[in-house]
This record gives C-alpha cells, sequence and structure tokens, in this order.
C-alpha cells in the first residue's frame, strides 16, 4: 500500500503531475505516492517528471482507461 | 521551490517570455512554466506587451478566430474552422470564448487562473515589463501581488543564465 493517494482522474496535462508535486511536497523521503490518471500523456509525462526530478517511479501500469502510477520520494 | 534540493546536478533553470494575452496563447507559457517549478526548475516569466494582461488581477482572456484558419472546434463529430467573414461579426469572440472555456472545462484542462495560482505557489518568478506597463498605462496595483518590474536588461540577464529559453 501506497503511503498517499492522488486521483487525477479527469484532469489533463499538466494538473497530474502539478497535483503529485504537491503531494509529495508534504511527504518524507522514502514514502510512496500511488496515482490515478486517465490522461493516456501523463505515462510519458510522469517517467520525464522523475527522470528530471529524482524520485523513483517504481510503477507505471494501465488497466482499462485508468493508468496506475507509483512514485517513491526520493 | 528548492524543497527537492537533494540533486543538485538536476536542477535547471527556464526563462519564458510571454508576449501574447488571448486565452489560447496564455496556456503554453502557464504550462511550461508551472510544469517546470514541478520538476524543480527554477522558473522565470517575463510578461510583456499583451502578456502583460496575464498578470492582471482581473483576468477576462478572450480569444478570436479572425486571422486563424487552423483553429478548428470539434462539431458534431466533425471538425469546424469559421470563416473569418463570420468570425468578425459582433458577439462571435464572446462565443468562442466561452465554447472554448467550456470545452476545456469539460476535458479537465486548468483555467489559466488556476495554472497562474499555481506558478504563484511554485515561486515562479514573475516579472512584468515596466515598459508596457507605461505604454499601455496599465497601475501595478492593477497587477497581482508578488509580481517584480524589470526591462529588457532584466530578461536577458535570467536568459543568460537559464538552461531553457522560450518566447512565446
Amino acid at each position: 500500500m501506497a503511503d498517499q493517494t492522488l486521483d487525477a482522474k479527469g484532469l489533463n496535462c499538466p494538473l497530474p503531475i502539478i497535483k503529485a508535486k504537491k503531494a509529495l511536497k508534504g511527504m518524507s523521503p522514502g514514502e510512496t505516492l500511488a496515482i490515478e490518471s486517465t490522461d493516456p500523456g501523463s505515462v510519458a509525462d510522469f517517467a520525464a517528471f522523475c527522470r528530471q526530478t529524482g524520485n523513483e517511479l517504481t510503477s507505471s501500469e494501465q488497466s482499462g482507461d485508468i493508468y496506475n502510477f507509483e512514485i517513491k520520494k526520493s | 521551490m528548492l524543497d527537492n534540493a537533494n540533486d543538485g546536478s538536476n536542477s535547471k533553470s527556464m526563462s519564458i517570455i510571454a508576449t501574447k494575452g488571448t486565452l489560447d496563447w496564455a496556456y503554453p507559457p502557464f504550462i511550461l512554466g508551472t510544469t517546470g517549478a514541478a520538476m524543480d526548475m527554477e522558473v522565470t516569466m517575463f510578461f510583456t506587451f499583451y502578456g502583460l494582461g496575464l498578470l492582471k488581477k482581473d483576468l477576462n482572456l478572450k480569444m478570436s478566430t479572425l486571422g486563424n484558419p487552423a483553429m478548428e472546434m470539434p462539431m458534431m463529430g466533425k471538425h469546424m474552422a469559421m470563416p473569418n467573414i463570420i468570425g468578425g461579426l459582433p458577439g462571435v469572440d464572446k462565443g468562442v470564448t466561452a465554447m472554448m472555456k467550456n470545452m476545456m472545462a469539460k476535458k479537465g484542462v486548468a483555467s489559466i487562473e488556476d495554472l497562474r495560482e499555481a506558478a504563484v505557489e511554485s515561486d515562479v518568478r514573475l516579472i512584468a515589463c515596466q515598459m508596457t506597463l507605461d505604454l499601455f498605462e496599465i497601475k501595478d496595483t492593477d497587477l497581482i501581488d508578488g509580481v517584480e518590474l524589470g526591462g529588457a536588461a532584466t530578461a536577458l540577464e535570467v536568459a543568460g543564465k537559464a538552461d531553457i529559453n522560450y518566447f512565446m
């Protein structure tokens, strides 16, 4: 189970990233954030976001129309 | 914005010059500015000419189809462009603006108000062009709080140090 969850369903670029960043800001290193999104663009964007910020994208999966991500705060 | 300064090697800076003040053109600078800040970049946005309006307390952004034949709106399963001769009629801009805002809300696209708030919250440096204030007789009290005033030299000093420079 992730330490925190973010429902970004229905939101379009760049809101999932901005909301994820906001959530990560309040978390401690090592904690995980689970994100649900419906934006197909968020697959590439969360990968880029994590490469740039140094946070770890521990999971990126699709189930139906939902994209699930898990980010471990660095 | 420096909360994630644990890895200095990743830190980049970005400078954006925003020159346009219509609803559609307000998006690229604010989307990239807020996303850059979310990605731990040090972001500066310089607002000049019509872009200065994006810093006004009262945002009432409008758009027009005039002179933009590339603008095709999804309509009844097709894409429709507005002929210029119709786009010039009174009230059409208002209607097109309302249609665009409606479509954006439906598709989960942030409002400019929200993106601007996110920019302020994430410590994006916002600079208003002093010359534009003078030229169009806009008072700095008409602008949101936290805006700096500056000129071309200020913009260029930032741009010279930035990893990414955009003119929009």
